[in-house]
């Protein structure tokens, strides 16, 4: 069988490094990050081939993984990194970067969620849950998925009808605007 | 003693009840709590996933409000009190990108940020000594014995070094001290703080319930007869993703269980939640009449 070669860059290594904050050359490959990992039963790749393939330069591998989407963010891997490498961060950094380049989510269904759920805070400052979820919906075409549940929480009034606004919206749009990176 | 408070968006809707007991328990305690004045989200899990500038920019927005107000500010949801916490490493650390949103920010909002504002989770707060001592004067041992199983899950104590208040992140021990104090029996568990999927409940659902799945099966072979929360959504996910099978277990905010152990009446709150946990409280007579 021929196996695929690969040839190291070390290109990746400086950009994701900056975008992330992330120490990325220090790892070692410990694997300690993939065993506290709760979600890797649903990762194409495990958290320490994430940053072992910025470190070999295997951009277009990484930003087409589910796994820079699948993670679910709850920082155990930067806790127990004996280098104090957030891979959280790493993949936020990855995923900017995927949609930066018009590479299309692995997951996106949570690139949706994301998308509905910042596109509601822009809209009033705070997040309108019902609205958010409408507007989630509509984008994945998930129409029935969780509408018992749903009618459940608003039954018993853990759903507002209408959003919340803020007073000074200027101020906040202001702030807003002033983004130079990002894809929001 | 007067706090600022920043409830967050889940808060104000599919965790009201967890506001609504955090500003009943602090008003028992005579603290008083000031919702800060034209607070924004704070961006939570999806900010930071798409967009570096927003994560920081919108907490630095209240932030700024908070130093303002002039008094420590209070946090019940732990994704709010992470994106705080988070930021303000981001800005400790003096970076040439923290100094140009500061001033950026410190234009638009006429006010840069000091670094002066203490920022309290609800579960820190109610550990601290002046809290403590009030507590102690008005808390009443009524949950006797009553086993539960205090969940920390992740934006409490991780990453250690930018958001943990607990001495030692990886068992964390604030809420099993605070349920104690109650009467209540915390019992010794695997799962305090494994994550439950957060906001992916809502693109992968399945992926969420076979989280909650472990933990409510680990909470229930260590003997408890509820589960205890100090996040919005992991009391959502925990409360209505349970898989079928089993007799759910119901699920609490800290704050509904330390109300209830002050006298306060806790029916409109636990009315909120979808595993009824009215019958378990009646079987221990912990129902004030309402």
């Amino acid at each position: 069988m021929a196996e695929q070669q690969i040839v190291p860059s070390h290109q990746l290594v400086a950009p994701v490094a900056r975008q992330s904050g992330q120490p990325v050359s220090r790892c070692y490959q410990c694997h300690k990050c993939t065993a506290g990992c709760p979600v890797t039963m649903a990762m194409d790749l495990m958290p320490h081939q994430v940053v072992r393939f910025v470190q070999l330069g295997l951009e277009e591998e990484l930003l087409k993984s589910k796994t820079i989407w699948q993670c679910a963010a709850c920082r155990t891997c930067v806790s127990r990194c004996p280098n104090g490498i957030d891979i959280a961060a790493i993949n936020d950094a990855l995923k900017q970067r995927a949609l930066a380049k018009g590479v299309q989510p692995a997951l996106p269904e949570v690139a949706a969620f994301h998308q509905a759920f910042l596109a509601s805070v822009k809209s009033k400052g705070r997040v309108h849950e019902l609205g958010m979820m409408i507007a989630f919906k509509m984008k994945t075409g998930t129409y029935f998925q969780d509408v018992p549940l749903g009618l459940k929480m608003f039954r018993r009034g853990k759903l507002r009808l209408l959003p919340e606004g803020l007073k000074n919206k200027a101020r906040f749009r202001a702030l807003w605007q002033g983004e130079k990176g990002g894809q929001a | 003693m007067k706090l600022s408070y920043y409830p967050g968006c889940s808060l104000h809707s599919t965790a009201a009840e967890f506001s609504a007991s955090t500003e009943a328990v602090f008003k028992a305690l005579g603290v008083e709590l000031q919702e800060l004045g034209d607070w924004c989200c704070c961006g939570a899990t999806s900010g930071h996933s798409l967009n570096s500038y927003l994560s920081h920019a919108l907490p630095l927005h209240n932030l700024i409000l908070a130093e303002a107000a002039g008094n420590d500010l209070l946090v019940p949801c732990a994704a709010c009190y992470n994106s705080l916490k988070a930021a303000q490493t981001f800005m400790a650390g003096g970076s040439q990108e923290a100094r140009e949103l500061n001033q950026q920010a410190g234009q638009i909002l006429e006010r840069e940020y000091r670094g002066e504002v203490q920022v309290r989770h609800v579960v820190d707060m109610l550990a601290d000594d002046r809290i403590k001592a009030l507590l102690e004067e008005r808390l009443q041992k009524r949950l006797a014995g009553l086993p539960l199983a205090a969940y920390y899950g992740c934006l409490l104590t991780r990453p250690p070094k930018v958001a943990s208040f607990e001495a030692n992140p990886e068992q964390p021990r604030l809420m099993d001290r605070l349920l104690a104090r109650c009467g209540a029996t915390p019992v010794g568990w695997t799962h305090k703080n494994e994550c439950c999927g957060a906001s992916l409940a809502i693109p992968q659902p399945q992926l969420v319930e076979q989280l909650v799945g472990k933990i409510t099966a680990a909470a229930r072979y260590a003997g408890a007869a509820a589960i205890v929360t100090a996040c919005p959504l992991c009391q959502t996910n925990l409360d209505s993703r349970q898989p079928a099978g089993a007799e759910p277990l119901p699920v609490f905010f800290i704050t509904e269980i330390i109300g209830l152990a002050l006298g306060l009446d806790a029916a409109p709150w636990l009315k909120k939640h979808l595993v009824d946990p009215l019958p378990l409280l009646r079987q221990q007579g912990l129902l004030v009449a309402s």
